[in-house]
């Protein structure tokens, strides 16, 4: 195989991995918007964790688009 | 980049250090850590200077800083957490700056260097583990057993929680390289595009607005991500220092 293609097609299958953290984020906000609706007194709070849930789900993401960045770059 | 067909995206050449003081091996990225460092010190100088009681804008600001910091260290690790404030303070300002004076046009971020990140997270590692044994002596080892746990299953657990201790050197250092790198190729991505559409005529003029649009939002995006990844860097630090000061 040609390797520029190859690297084309290894970067994209690379990516596969954010349908996971999408499903994951998805899911980190989706129980942040229930636990305020039932109980928006502990939004201040919930807010912060939901946002520290958001940022360790996105580095996932990012790991996963390193390496394709990796393999289109170098 | 070498290899690639003729109008290649460099995107990682923006992290390449360039040596301001040669024979020292002092780079760009040396200079921007002093800068970070620097500003940091006159936020808080300048900021209380004035010492009043309805705080100006600057004062508010350092004074915020100084609470959230706080209420953090306070609120995650303590009691103790007091003692450790300068620690979590210093080292959420030193990556905060970091990012965000990266985000400026011609300028370097040391954080998207894992070298950087690295160290930093040694820092922590080494600190949690050497206040983890000061305070708790060889009950530390403790930490790799869960208690309660049945004992025939201590060969999968230890190992395991051995292992997941050790990777807080990856993961921690990882996580605030992985998002500068990932946000700073897409910068230079799309406003690679930007420049490809402009020199196709007319309608790849028109289109190139988009990436430029996209650029614009980014930037808003890394903005938000630069203050959380400080933040999660802090909070992490802190959650750590719990563990070792209380073993789970």
């Amino acid at each position: 195989m040609d390797p520029i293609a190859a690297k084309s097609l290894g970067a994209g299958i690379a990516v596969i991995a954010l349908a996971g953290v999408g499903i994951g984020i998805g899911n980190i906000f989706s129980s942040l918007v229930s636990s305020v609706a039932r109980n928006p007194a502990s939004r201040d709070q919930v807010f912060g964790l939901g946002i520290l849930g958001f940022a360790l789900t996105e580095a996932v993401a990012l790991f996963a688009l390193l390496i394709a960045f990796l393999i289109l770059f170098t | 980049m070498s290899e690639a067909p003729a109008p290649a995206i460099d995107a990682l050449g923006q992290f390449r250090l360039s040596p301001v003081i040669g024979a020292l091996g002092f780079s760009q990225s040396n200079v921007f850590m002093i800068v970070s460092a620097v500003l940091t010190l006159a936020l808080l100088y300048f900021g209380m200077r004035p010492k009043a009681v309805v705080p100006g804008r600057f004062q508010a600001l350092a004074e915020y800083a100084y609470e959230g910091i706080m209420g953090m260290c306070t609120e995650t690790i303590g009691h103790e957490g007091r003692k450790f404030f300068p620690f979590v303070f210093t080292l959420f300002f030193f990556i905060l700056f970091g990012n965000l004076l990266g985000l400026l046009p011609f300028s370097f971020t040391y954080t998207s260097h894992i070298v950087v990140t690295f160290t930093l997270a040694l820092i922590v590692f080494l600190l949690t583990t050497i206040v983890a044994i000061a305070i708790h002596g060889t009950h530390f080892f403790s930490y790799f057993w869960p208690s309660g746990a049945p004992v025939a299953l201590a060969p999968l657990i230890v190992p395991v929680e051995i292992i997941s201790y050790f990777s807080r050197l990856v993961s921690l250092p990882v996580r605030l390289f992985a998002n500068m790198v990932a946000g700073h190729v897409m910068f230079e991505v799309f406003a690679s595009f930007v420049v490809m559409l402009g020199g196709a005529g007319l309608v790849g003029g028109i289109a190139a607005v988009f990436p430029l649009g996209i650029n614009v939002i980014l930037m808003g995006f890394e903005l938000l991500v630069a203050f959380l990844q400080a933040y999660v860097f802090a909070i992490l630090t802190c959650i750590y220092l719990h563990d070792a000061v209380h073993l789970h």
